[in-house]
């Protein structure tokens, strides 16, 4: 037998369809006990109704949560984490409202963090280094690999110790784990959206647009959330366990920021390298931030096409990853 | 009543003392040893692993709970008690053996798990409640509920770190008094906020048990669980000793004090803190050593070995219920105190606390003992010995067992009264 949700887990029904009945508790009863349960030790709950007991505790529909053992690789409970959708948000909230509570410049930071970054680029490597930018004014070009790269990073800093900060919370309440990375990764979400307005102000300063591409930039946001999520997750559930690894986190980050084409385009690399270059998603993100907002001359198609697979293994592979880990986090926290 | 809402069958959750649960906490050493291992079996020099220290934090625990029943879990401190709340409520996995529950489970290991000091207490309400597992729309339908029952109606809009402790309890506990769920799994939550608040949540509670719903409680307050629960499990060591109606359980555990608290101190393991201190010796004597008497004097004394610079006790007396009593705490320096000299740290040392009147009635009563270092606790035996209180005399007033309450307390009266050829004329 599976691990089984619990209560506000799998909306998997039984039998006759609608069986998802909203009590008036507002949960959603979830799976019910199957009238010719199988199951040795599950008596029927409709023979069991205590007088007295009030109407949304009893409503026919049953629960049933088991515990046992795991070993190696379990389900990623998908379905339990979607229970929990609105913890999610509640957990996100919170860590965007803390963030800028008793701060002067508030969401300004979102704002004044790729700025001053491209900046300081715009004047090192563009004016001094004199660096090509694909045919777009560099400001520009690297504001646009910022504003996703400062997401990008921010949100994969904080994914990697979330388990650690939320130790309170992991010891002494059940909910899906996932949650917590997911959630953070969503928090830093808010900061894309604040810098990516920013970036459209400048780019109607220089002028530059890229006409009916720049839609691309909705599925290439979903790619640098991928992204964010699929590092974070293996990252969270490794400093969880290795505490050393959080010292890594600011190196890591740094070594990355110049893997990727932030302050250089990509064209500087031979073609036939793309590929595998592209292998760090956030290569495909970055060029295509560009090529879709700046309409900026770049070969695209090799990029993404490489980063969005590394996007999918790192996601599958650090989901999977997280759950097996997920059973000794109470432990080792 | 009659389905079953909770079972276990064998149930066991076992840690690794030491390695702290998982293979190694470090991934440098983890990293090196990975390198380092094929040249060790090649030089056939392979080191055998170190045997694990298992500790068997929960043992085979089967029991099996029908709806609406209101079960107690007693035990010492160590006893396995939390583990079992928190492997009941998937906190953690168990080691082995199964178990199920029919229902949906709410768990309060803590009060205010999740509380952020930086958000207001709106905020605050809508997060620790969805942390619980309550919807939106069920916190918003008893969202009035939860701020008249924590009684902070004008701080709503206030960060709670603004917060008294008192209204932060309140609020927290409130919060998790409201969760609807057909099983509840309590752990020891209802010792916060001041008196008048205390007995609210008793009330509250009661309330939760009276309305049908399967509670498993866990306190260490043995009248706050008579009260409440009709079954009582009691744990030692990980183990089910009783499972039996509340009373025949409680009273179990209370033999077992006794019975621990006849071993030698110091052959004892049910105590916690650091160890660089241990206690060796507790006692509790009357006048001239002999038996302890109400209004008598009394004399605790504490032996204990590793003494540090500023090192304190505590003794705390508790009821035959497990109800505290008084502390006596060595910290709290008085111009009255004396001061004994060690020479070396090896050198046994002597806690002793003397009581001019012992203030209790007569009845059985029990120490907890604390002893701390510069900043942490050192030792802490909980029982670490019983006693009786004799009946005796309070200032020439003779005091007897079957009175209220456990203190007996110095006084003086003045009596009106007629005189007697008043009376007759």
């Amino acid at each position: 037998m599976t691990r089984l949700q619990d209560g506000r887990g799998a909306h998997r029904s039984w039998g006759s369809p609608g069986h998802l009945l909203v009590s008036r508790t507002g949960f959603i009863r979830p799976r019910r006990v199957p009238q010719n349960s199988t199951v040795p030790g599950v008596t029927h709950p409709l023979a069991a109704e205590p007088p007295g007991v009030p109407a949304d505790v009893v409503d026919g529909a049953a629960t049933v949560t088991d515990l046992k053992p795991t070993r190696g690789w379990v389900s990623l409970g998908l379905r339990d984490v979607w229970a929990y959708r609105e913890l999610l948000g509640f957990l996100a909230t919170r860590d965007i409202k803390v963030r800028y509570k008793q701060t002067v410049l508030g969401a300004g930071w979102a704002i004044l963090q790729p700025v001053a970054t491209a900046v300081v680029f715009t004047v090192v490597f563009g004016r001094l280094a004199n660096l090509p930018s694909d045919g777009v004014p560099y400001p520009v070009f690297a504001l646009a690999g910022l504003v996703p790269w400062t997401f990008f990073a921010t949100a994969v800093g904080n994914t990697a110790v979330s388990l650690i900060g939320n130790t309170n919370l992991v010891s002494k309440v059940y909910f899906p784990r996932l949650c917590i990375p997911i959630a953070t990764v969503l928090a830093s979400f808010v900061d894309l959206l604040v810098s990516g307005v920013v970036l459209l102000v400048v780019m109607a300063i220089y002028g530059v647009h890229g006409g009916w591409s720049m839609l691309a930039v909705i599925p290439l946001t979903v790619l640098a959330f991928g992204a964010a999520l699929g590092v974070g997750l293996w990252l969270s559930a490794v400093t969880a366990r290795y505490r050393d690894v959080r010292h890594v986190m600011p190196f890591l980050l740094q070594f990355w920021l110049f893997a990727t084409p932030v302050a250089y385009a990509s064209s500087l690399l031979p073609e036939r390298w793309h590929l595998l270059y592209a292998l760090n998603p956030m290569v495909g993100v970055v060029e295509g931030f560009r090529w879709s907002l700046l309409d900026s001359d770049v070969a695209l198609g090799p990029l993404a096409l490489s980063s969005t697979l590394s996007v999918l293994v790192l996601l599958v592979s650090g989901a999977y990853y997280f759950r097996r880990m997920e059973r000794s986090l109470a432990d080792v926290l | 009543m009659g389905a079953e809402a909770i079972r276990t069958e064998r149930l066991s959750k076992d840690y690794l003392v030491g390695s702290r649960g998982y293979g190694s906490d470090n991934l440098r050493e983890r990293l090196s040893r990975m390198a380092t291992a094929p040249v060790d079996l090649v030089r056939g020099r392979r080191q055998p692993r170190p045997r694990p220290d298992i500790l068997h934090a929960l043992s085979e625990v089967s029991m099996s709970v029908q709806q609406g029943e209101v079960v107690g879990i007693i035990g010492n401190n160590g006893a396995g008690k939390s583990t079992f709340l928190k492997v009941l409520s998937r906190i953690t996995e168990p080691s082995s053996g199964w178990g199920r529950i029919t229902g949906r489970v709410g768990s309060l290991l803590e009060v205010g798990t999740g509380f952020h000091p930086e958000l207001t207490g709106r905020e605050n309400i809508y997060l620790n409640g969805a942390i619980l597992g309550m919807r939106r729309t069920e916190i918003r339908r008893q969202f009035d509920e939860i701020v008249a029952f924590a009684d902070i109606e004008r701080f709503l809009e206030t960060p709670v770190k603004r917060y008294s402790s008192g209204m932060y309890v309140r609020l927290a506990f409130s919060v998790a008094a409201h969760l609807q769920t057909e099983v509840l799994i309590v752990d020891e939550v209802l010792a916060v906020g001041d008196a008048a608040f205390q007995r609210k949540s008793l009330g509250r509670m009661e309330a939760v048990a009276r309305e049908g719903r399967t509670v498993l409680f866990v306190s260490h307050n043995m009248a706050v669980i008579q009260a409440l629960c009709q079954r009582g499990i009691f744990l030692q060591g990980g183990k089910v000793r009783a499972d039996a109606p509340i009373n025949d359980a409680i009273k179990e555990y209370l033999r077992s004090l006794e019975q621990a608290s006849e071993t030698d101190l110091l052959q004892r393991t049910d105590r916690s803190g650091w160890h660089r201190i241990m206690m060796s010796a507790v006692e509790v004597s009357g006048s001239g050593g002999g038996a302890v008497a109400t209004g008598s004097p009394a004399r605790f004394t504490v032996a204990l070995t590793g003494l540090q610079p500023s090192t304190t006790c505590s003794l705390t007396v508790l009821n035959s219920l497990g109800q505290p009593v008084f502390r006596l705490e060595s910290g709290n320096a008085s111009a009255t105190d004396r001061v004994m000299v060690a020479d070396r740290p090896e050198e046994p040392a002597t806690f002793v606390c003397e009581l001019p009147a012992l203030p209790l009635l007569p009845g059985r009563y029990r120490i907890d003992v604390q002893v701390r270092g510069t900043h942490q606790i050192e030792d802490q035996i909980d029982s670490a010995i019983l006693f009786d209180v004799e009946a005796g005399v309070l200032e020439g007033r003779p005091v007897a067992g079957a009175t209220v309450g456990d203190v007996a307390v110095e006084h003086r009266w003045t009596v009106p009264t007629l005189d007697a050829h008043q009376v007759g004329s």
